[in-house]
């Protein structure tokens, strides 16, 4: 199954009633499939008339407390980020899909990990977070996107899946687990129907008294604290022993074990550290992974955004260096292993 | 055991599509497998072309640079690409289109006029598939029952008429 559709399906197993969305290349086929397949499954499909739109009927549904959908790639995320700041300010769960192209500006149509600062930085203004899932595979895809519904209602915050357009593009087998679309009680906080039986909810983001405001925010930030302290999820590959760890994740981390493993046969130790949540970053396991380590080696699809993260959590206790390549140009295996080489392991 | 295919030619002419016959080989086959295609905004025309690995183990990288095997349906991709086959490595080429101007001497290359025995055969589209059948015959990769199988799963519902016609295809591959 193609990543896109694969992205799709599982959205409407995890119990998603709602997607709205505007075209735009490489996640269309995601679009695609959810207008045949939504009103099959019970739910609405909706081509919104632009991004802006479609990220505000995200937020109209999800107050309701219905599972609520978006997706696009790079440019059309840029347009969305109004909506997705204003969902965080109203502490409302919801899943957004980011496809991945080359950028900034229009950019190109090839895959590219350019929005990782736009993703666990700066999704809109003001002081919130996105819980972030990276997948590296199809199947990987499937069950994040799952794992992200659940999540983002039990925290009461949107969630992104950061995939890219190879990602999305590729076809892999994939299996779909039997899901229990547990219902998350929302009772508490929804805007829904409920025959004047209790006062009204009220979904909201703004706050005129600066001290309101200080709460509500201070509340949100003792949720992520929650959030960094039990749901970090990262895959160590061959770090007992190694010399030189290499950092990548999504698509880049496949390439980068195959580099790995050739590094191996030819003598050096390296090892792979690859995040499955970019926010919150897996602190703890990036420390796991590096004790060892002589020196750490950062692959990305951009300039090194993701390199950032890594040396704040080691602390800057340890060299790490750079490789990546940019707008849509994909890493290969044997442009990895030179780098292992030069930066680390002949020694 | 990884097999590294490269599938290449213009926008239109199925480079996709076979590509996607065999995965799906693979798939029915129980191996791992990735289908990554390529290629730019255009509908037709254009270039396009499209990774597919077939293997024992988790697969790393699903882009593929230098194949094992190469398909080549226009002189472009076969140019550019004939050089990055791995040594020992299989070329299968529509030389209706192409010519060979080739001297490598470390890989091993069949041409198949796969367009005219398309149009001679009332095949119209199917040079992509005779290419196939001329894949497995000559490397074994797959057997015939196994890409039967195959084209029955990717070939939608609403086209299943076409089902023997790339049948049809898939022999005139393997015999000529």
């Amino acid at each position: 199954m193609k990543g896109n559709e694969a992205l799709a399906e599982a959205a409407i197993r995890a119990g998603c009633k709602c997607f709205f969305g505007y075209p735009i290349t490489p996640q269309t086929e995601l679009a695609a499939y959810m207008a045949k397949r939504m009103h099959k499954a019970g739910g609405v499909f909706l081509q919104a008339e632009s991004e802006i739109a479609a990220i505000n009927m995200v937020l109209g549904a999800a107050s309701t407390g219905v599972r609520a959908m978006t997706s696009s790639s790079s440019p059309g995320l840029s347009l969305k980020s109004e909506g997705i700041s204003y969902l965080a300010g109203s502490d409302v769960p919801a899943v957004i899909i980011n496809v991945q192209r080359g950028g900034p500006g229009l950019g190109g149509i090839q895959p590219s990990q350019a929005d990782y600062w736009q993703a666990t930085k700066a999704l809109g203004h003001g002081d919130f977070h996105l819980l972030v899932f990276a997948p590296d595979s199809v199947q990987e895809m499937v069950d994040m996107v799952i794992k992200a519904f659940d999540k983002a209602d039990q925290y009461r915050m949107p969630a992104m899946i950061l995939a890219d357009g190879l990602l999305g593009q590729m076809m892999e087998p994939v299996s779909f687990p039997e899901i229990n679309a547990n219902a998350h009680d929302k009772s508490e906080w929804a805007a829904n129907g409920h025959g004047n039986n209790r006062k009204h909810h009220i979904i909201n983001s703004l706050y005129l008294k600066p001290d309101e405001l200080e709460d509500s925010v201070t509340a949100r930030f003792k949720r992520y604290e929650a959030v960094k302290e039990n749901e970090t999820d990262a895959e160590l590959y061959l770090t007992e022993d190694c010399d030189i760890l290499l950092c990548a994740f999504g698509a880049t981390a496949r390439v980068v074990k195959s580099a790995v493993n050739s590094a191996r046969e030819i003598g050096i130790k390296a090892g792979l550290f690859r995040p499955k949540t970019l926010f919150p970053f897996p602190v703890k396991e990036i420390n796991e992974a590096s004790k060892n380590a002589k020196k750490l080696l950062s692959v990305e699809m951009s300039m090194g955004q993701m390199i950032d993260d890594i040396k704040l959590a080691i602390n800057c206790s340890k060299p790490v260096e750079f490789y990546g390549r940019t707008g849509g140009v994909i890493p290969t295996p044997t442009e990895v292993l030179e780098q292992i080489k030069k930066v680390g392991g002949a020694e | 055991m990884t097999t590294e295919i490269l599938l290449a030619g213009f926008g239109g002419q199925g480079v996709l599509f076979a590509g996607k016959i065999l995965a799906y080989c693979g798939l029915m086959d129980d191996k791992k497998l990735s289908w990554l295609p390529s290629y730019g905004p255009e509908m037709r025309g254009g270039t396009a072309n499209c990774s597919v690995c077939i293997s024992d183990e988790p697969i790393g990288s699903p882009l593929v640079l230098t194949p094992d095997i190469l398909i080549a349906m226009n002189q472009p991709s076969f140019d550019k690409f004939v050089t990055e086959v791995k040594p020992n490595g299989k070329v299968f080429y529509d030389s209706t289109l192409i010519e060979n101007e080739c001297t490598r001497n470390d890989i091993e290359i069949y041409a198949i006029p796969s367009s005219q025995l398309a149009d001679d055969n009332e095949l119209k589209g199917g040079s992509n598939i005779i290419l196939l059948g001329k894949l497995i015959k000559e490397s074994g990769i797959f057997s015939l029952e196994t890409m039967k199988k195959a084209i029955e799963k990717v070939v939608p519902p609403s086209k299943a008429h076409l089902i023997s016609n790339n049948f049809k295809a898939i022999e005139i591959g393997m015999n000529n």
